[in-house]
């Protein structure tokens, strides 16, 4: 989603997408005249317009013209001029044979894959400690990841930039005792791997209060009287973890797992505010590299083309939870 | 079985641990905005500040825009939210109280718009606001986050409107109420924590969102305030006390709607989260 940013952006989206369909309200007040009748047929799509409405507007027409701009050869001259050039499929053949949209695409979902892994292990591993503690020890540390949480994605930003200050930075000064010298006036933004290292912890360090607080959420919801009858049946910790905790956390993890792909793939702020896709544009992820081909270097329509391909990533990436979500909608029809 | 006081210290100790590194980068923000300079620039760390002074929140404060920033950014994000509140209350009292025709079509569309990939539409959208001559205004601005928001909004509050008994609206009805009024008198104070989880979600997203404001806005004072501490934090790289004082201000909203809205938000995002 939304939800960047938020990620922030941090999104708790879940709800929306975990909830199954509640039975439907079958009645209505008992039927009027005729025209009170027609109306009553009439009232829940006039009551679903304005979201319909805003939402073809505002969301459908960016995604047409998107789609129609990529077919364009649209730069500043076009753009200044308000000139309309077709040209086919070029934009897509151009970012198709490059080496650069394969290289930022593996990146792009190299990037993802390690973030995401990250996030759901840790977030996990923290939900299930949560659930461990004592009352005290939990009210502190989701004290904590509360604040993490709130936490505003540029505002975060701006702290990580400088923790990870050359200078003065804290980081840069802990290495420096710990006995790594070198790194005592290390520039984290002058390289590929460091800068997508501080990234990497930015990010992670902002998403795992979302996995975390809302996995403990979801183990306080397991009938204690499943622990009871694996205990009877012998089993120990790891067994009652592997046969009543997991099987029973398994689809909120998956969902899980799908809303952090989406986010971290579509990751601008964070990427693009550390460093601006730099050094040498190498740590331009997809949505960045599309917004700087785009918007920095005023090739629009070739911009609008590698967006397209973007979603068309995005999409694969989450086909396969998008194929149970959809089966279980229409199981339920 | 009882544990050990040796097995429970281990997840203790993780637990403050794990504390200390979350808190640690908030801690470090204000911290540094209320140190004086002298604190900032030592080649080892100040932890605990030896002085508190406001001169780093008075020089972000005195930059260029500041406070048209502050009122732009409020005027968006409360508009954008109370927008997205309003049409999604009408729609997910269709979704969750009537039967008709595609009503699953419908969830399904807003399913889909939650994943909208908005991030990477700000070229289009661009294209379309310079064409109806809207660059450098908060309309588009308002309109585009209210819609970025609003499919969370409106299945969310869905869920909520579900959860409550019809009874209880029927009883209003049967006491005469017509169906519009036994909403209004019923059901919409029950809805106060999900109103609450869900404009606390939107105001999150409005308050940070950073690529469309970017692209659209390039008039400082038409700007809001992602825009205004990113480019802060360029002009002011190396003023590390006045920068974190900007970076203080512009997330001490969220955290105060947090802490207030904390028990009843959160825990019903989270009990959304969970219900499957």
């Amino acid at each position: 989603m939304a939800v960047a940013t938020e990620r922030k952006d941090p999104g708790p989206a879940a709800a929306g997408v975990r909830r199954g369909g509640a039975p439907p309200g079958p009645r209505r007040p008992a039927p009027g005249p005729a025209g009170r009748a027609r109306l009553n047929g009439a009232a829940p799509y006039l009551l679903l317009l304005p979201a319909l409405a805003a939402t073809a507007l505002l969301l459908g027409w960016p995604l047409v013209k998107n789609g129609l701009l990529s077919f364009q050869n649209l730069n500043m001259r076009q753009l200044i001029q308000h000139l309309t050039e077709w040209n086919g499929v070029d934009n897509y053949r151009e970012a198709l044979t490059s080496e650069d949209f394969w290289r930022v695409t593996l990146r792009s979902v190299i990037f993802t894959a390690v973030n995401v892994v990250l996030i759901m292990l840790l977030g996990t591993l923290i939900g299930l400690l949560l659930a461990r503690l004592g009352s005290k020890m939990r009210l502190l540390l989701s004290i904590g990841l509360v604040l993490t949480w709130a936490m505003p994605t540029v505002a975060a930003t701006t702290v990580f930039q400088w923790l990870f200050a050359t200078r003065f930075g804290v980081v840069n000064w802990v290495l420096d005792a710990l006995g790594w010298h070198s790194m005592a006036h290390y520039n984290w933004t002058g390289g590929q791997f460091s800068t997508f290292f501080v990234i990497t912890v930015l990010i992670v360090w902002g998403s795992i209060p979302f996995v975390a607080i809302n996995l403990y959420a979801a183990t306080t919801t397991i009938p204690g009287e499943l622990y009871e009858a694996a205990a009877l049946d012998g089993a120990g910790g790891w067994k009652s973890f592997t046969s009543v905790t997991f099987p029973f956390l398994k689809p909120f993890l998956l969902a899980t797992t799908f809303l952090e792909v989406i986010w971290v793939f579509k990751a601008f702020t964070q990427v693009f505010a550390i460093n601006e896709g730099g050094p040498d544009r190498l740590t331009e992820t997809l949505p960045v590299y599309a917004f700087i081909e785009g918007v920095g270097n005023q090739h629009y329509g070739m911009g609008a083309a590698i967006s397209l391909l973007t979603i068309a990533v995005l999409l694969a990436l989450t086909s396969y939870y998008l194929r149970i979500v959809l089966r279980q909608e229409e199981d339920e029809l | 079985m009882k544990r050990s006081p040796l097995a429970r210290l281990w997840p203790n100790a993780t637990a403050v641990v794990l504390f200390l590194g979350f808190v640690f980068p908030v801690y470090w923000m204000f911290t540094t905005a209320l140190k004086p300079t002298s604190d900032i620039i030592s080649e080892d760390p100040v932890w605990f500040p030896t002085g508190v002074t406001l001169e780093h929140f008075q020089k972000a404060v005195d930059a260029d825009n500041f406070w048209t920033l502050v009122g732009n950014s409020l005027t968006v994000t409360l508009s954008a939210v109370g927008l997205s509140l309003l049409i999604a209350l009408l729609a997910s009292f269709a979704l969750a109280r009537m039967r008709f025709q595609g009503r699953r079509g419908f969830l399904l569309t807003f399913m889909i718009a939650q994943m909208a990939p908005w991030e990477v539409l700000v070229i289009a959208i661009y294209m379309l606001v310079r064409d109806g001559d809207m660059l450098n205004s908060l309309l588009p601005l308002t309109l585009f986050y209210m819609v970025m928001v609003l499919p969370f909004t409106i299945l969310t509050l869905r869920a909520y409107v579900a959860a409550i008994p019809k009874e209880l609206e029927e009883s209003a009805m049967v006491d005469g109420c017509t169906r519009p009024q036994a909403f209004i008198r019923v059901i919409f104070p029950l809805l106060a924590p999900g109103l609450m989880a869900t404009s606390l979600f939107g105001f999150i997203t409005a308050w940070n969102e950073f690529p469309l404001v970017l692209i659209l806005n390039k008039d400082p004072g038409a700007q809001t305030l992602p825009l205004w501490l990113s480019s802060f934090q360029t002009a002011f790289g190396d003023d590390w006390g006045a920068t974190m004082a900007a970076a203080s201000l512009f997330a001490i909203p969220i955290l105060l709607l947090f802490l207030f809205l904390q028990r009843k938000a959160v825990g019903g995002l989270t009990s959304g989260a969970v219900k499957g």
